[in-house]
């Protein structure tokens, strides 16, 4: 194990204004929307429930997951959450449209939305599917004639309870998250609503990604989407995931889940950009398993959200099984984002790799949090970790909190972090060549983010540069 | 004062509580080649990165006029786009950062209009000219480059901006002989195809051989303390600094 910590001397500092986000942050008026009050009792969880017309085993999970959250304490560690009350947040929020399978057919609004996200562009040009949802239900859901001759299923995971996978749903819900995980998991599991549900049968290869897009436009509330993913043995998946929403002066609350099930020799990449606004709570929660030689690939961007505490965890079930986590987290001013990754070695011969940049700025906290744990029966197992933070100011701050809980002999775990700012040499060599100053922090930021830009697609390493271009705009010489 | 591009008037600078350069007069013409010479630490480079605008260092006092303005309140942006340039002592490594997108980011910086096209096919042409691997363009800017590939870079940047002055900071310390003779080279198309006025800085006087020196400084303990034509350069070659180094601290007991 190894620890360099690298700090670069600066003198010069720069105030960085805030910054314009009107791409994400535009709202349509929500008086048409239906709500169920706010506030968390067995008849709000029975009415969501009625309301879907769910299987009676989801009522009983659902209500037996509001006990465990009335009986659970949050847990003592990580940013405040003072500023969530859980009693205004209302859980449910149904937009005034039933799911289409064409744009057409979604009220004006709510497509003008989802348009200037550039969502049914993307999809025209490179998805072979996708799945948009507002507040707290999917308003359309569309998958490519191709990936459909394939076998695969991607939709909206309410309507696959009612369908041919009912039975596999049951089988897999919340069992790499259970309830009883932590307060928030529970409180997903009593008043979750809306997500994809997608299936890639055995030896199924798709070329093109899938994506859902969640957008939470209604104020002072949560969204608790449920993402469920089966990829069989030998079979293959790009999945992205993106959200935003627009900022409000109230808490919003982000507690979705995401289970990721990965067979025998299959693959599957999870890429998401997460935009919420700045006033987003986001408590997600994200886990996969991997079966033999099954390969799991995180790609993460966290540029949202007041408080944000999300760590994908990778079980690596399977001999042989891979994971990678590849991550970055922009902690602007009013930001406080947890964020990291969890490794379970738990066969023998497994391997992962994190890869993580942090950027603070503005008075923005941002921790890199993470957790390697290697299982007795993980001989042979390699785990590497690697994390780099910048930090943009003297008013900002970067933590890096690595644990690692090694019970087993033979594996090779390695850990490496750096902290350091931009170098004022970096800038004035910039400088020197006729760049203005906010350019040549931007240039520099862009270029320390650049190893996880160049994993993700390119209309979405575009629109991660935008973010950091956003994100520095207003720099002052 | 005709065609005068350069004219510093006692200018002095520190960086912080440390004075650095002392009440320096220093002149050029639009067109000449300079050399400011001295032995190390005597602040030839502060006295480049001072008329860039490096903020380590803060001017105390004196002007600086180039091309007819005082410059002393520009930023290093601007100064650039005035059309002052400096080659580094050290060129800075700058990961994730393509060369190729720098140079078009400087190249945008400036203002130069040049499509996608010419711009591709003018950086191909310079890197033929300075012998320099094409490949270096798609790499991370300075990352793993030696030290005489990132000087080659400096050259072409030089080539591409076409500025009015170009200060070389100990372009040639730490080069072989063929990086060296590929920055003579550089040197000489910016003196021929762009009419550049050249301000070197060394300590010694290999890089001088092909080129044609209009007058030379000599800096000892961040004074002036002699300059003359290049027949100075010779003298400097064959006694060295000592005799300035005397004097210099004789002025700084003053």
């Amino acid at each position: 194990m190894e620890e360099t910590v690298t700090l670069e001397s600066g003198k010069k500092r720069t105030q960085i204004a805030d910054v314009d986000r009107s791409r994400y942050d535009f709202r349509y008026d929500d008086s048409q929307a239906e709500k169920l009050d706010a506030g968390l009792t067995p008849d709000i969880v029975r009415e969501i429930s009625e309301r879907k017309d769910e299987p009676e085993w989801m009522l009983e999970h659902r209500l037996h997951s509001l006990e465990v959250y009335h009986g659970m304490q949050m847990s003592d560690w990580g940013p405040s959450i003072d500023g969530l009350d859980m009693d205004h947040i209302v859980t449910y929020v149904k937009p005034p449209t039933e799911q289409q399978s064409d744009w057409d057919s979604v009220p004006d609004n709510v497509k003008d939305t989802f348009d200037r996200l550039g969502i049914p562009e993307a999809e025209r040009s490179y998805l072979a599917g996708v799945g948009a949802q507002y507040d707290s239900e999917l308003v359309y859901h569309s998958m490519q004639e191709n990936a459909a001759k394939l076998g695969i299923v991607y939709s909206g995971i309410e309507e696959a309870l009612h369908g041919e996978y009912a039975g596999l749903i049951r089988e897999k819900f919340m069992t790499l998250i259970p309830p009883t995980d932590h307060r928030f998991a529970a409180l997903h599991g009593a008043v979750w609503s809306g997500g994809s549900f997608v299936y890639v049968p055995r030896g199924a290869k798709l070329d093109h990604p899938l994506q859902s897009y969640f957008r939470l436009n209604a104020k002072g509330a949560g969204q608790f989407e449920h993402t469920l993913i089966i990829v069989e043995d030998d079979a293959s998946l790009h999945f992205i995931e993106g959200c935003s929403a627009p900022k409000y002066n109230v808490a919003n609350l982000h507690a979705g889940a995401v289970e990721l099930f990965v067979g025998k020799r299959a693959h599957l990449r999870y890429s998401t950009i997460e935009n919420w606004s700045k006033n987003m709570y986001n408590l997600n929660t994200k886990r996969c398993r991997c079966e033999e030689e099954g390969e799991i690939e995180w790609i993460s961007g966290s540029f949202g959200s007041h408080v944000g505490y999300l760590y994908p965890m990778s079980i690596l079930a399977g001999c042989k099984a891979r994971a990678s986590f590849t991550g970055i987290t922009f902690a602007g001013r009013g930001q406080n984002l947890d964020t990291g990754c969890k490794m379970v070695l738990a066969a023998p011969e497994t391997s992962a790799s994190v890869d993580t940049k942090g950027i603070s700025k503005d008075g923005g906290i941002q921790t890199f949090r993470s957790s390697v744990v290697a299982t007795p029966s993980a001989q042979g197992s390699r785990c590497t970790v690697s994390c780099q933070s910048l930090m943009l100011d003297d008013r900002s701050r970067s933590d890096t909190i690595p644990a690692m809980d090694i019970r087993c002999k033979n594996v090779d775990i390695g850990h490496e972090a750096t902290i350091g700012r931009i170098g004022d040499d970096k800038i004035f060599y910039l400088m020197s060549r006729g760049v203005s100053e906010e350019e040549a922090r931007t240039m520099i930021v862009n270029g320390f983010a650049e190893p996880i830009s160049k994993e993700l697609p390119l209309e979405y390493a575009v629109e991660m540069n935008n973010l950091i271009k956003l994100e520095m705009e207003g720099a002052i010489g | 004062m005709d065609n005068m591009l350069l004219i510093c008037r006692g200018l002095c600078a520190s960086a912080g509580e440390k004075a650095i350069l002392h009440d320096v007069d220093f002149e050029m013409r639009s067109g000449e080649a300079h050399v400011l010479m001295g032995p190390n630490g005597a602040g030839k480079s502060t006295f480049g990165h001072v008329i860039m605008g490096d903020p380590a260092f803060q001017v105390t006092g004196g002007s600086i006029v180039f091309d007819g303005i005082d410059i002393v309140g520009l930023s290093t942006d601007k100064r650039s786009k005035a059309g002052l340039f400096l080659s580094f002592q050290a060129p800075v490594e700058i990961p994730g950062v393509p060369l190729r997108s720098f140079l078009r980011a400087m190249v945008d910086a400036h203002g130069l209009k040049m499509k996608n096209k010419e711009f591709k096919g003018r950086i191909k042409e310079l890197s033929a000219e300075l012998d320099m691997n094409p490949a270096y363009l798609d790499r991370e800017l300075g990352v793993g480059f030696s030290g005489g590939e990132k000087k080659k870079v400096e050259m072409l940047q030089l080539l591409l901006l076409r500025p009015k002055l170009a200060i070389l900071d100990e372009t040639d310390s730490g080069l072989d002989v063929d990086a060296l003779s590929v920055v003579s080279r550089g040197m000489e198309l910016y003196r021929q195809e762009c009419g550049g006025t050249l301000l070197v800085i060394t300590h010694n006087t290999r890089i001088l051989e092909r080129l044609t020196v209009d007058r030379a400084h000599v800096m000892v303990a961040g004074h002036i303390v002699d300059e003359g034509p290049a027949s100075l350069i010779d003298e400097i070659d064959a006694q060295g600094f000592e005799r300035y180094e005397t004097a210099g601290l004789a002025i700084e007991g003053k």
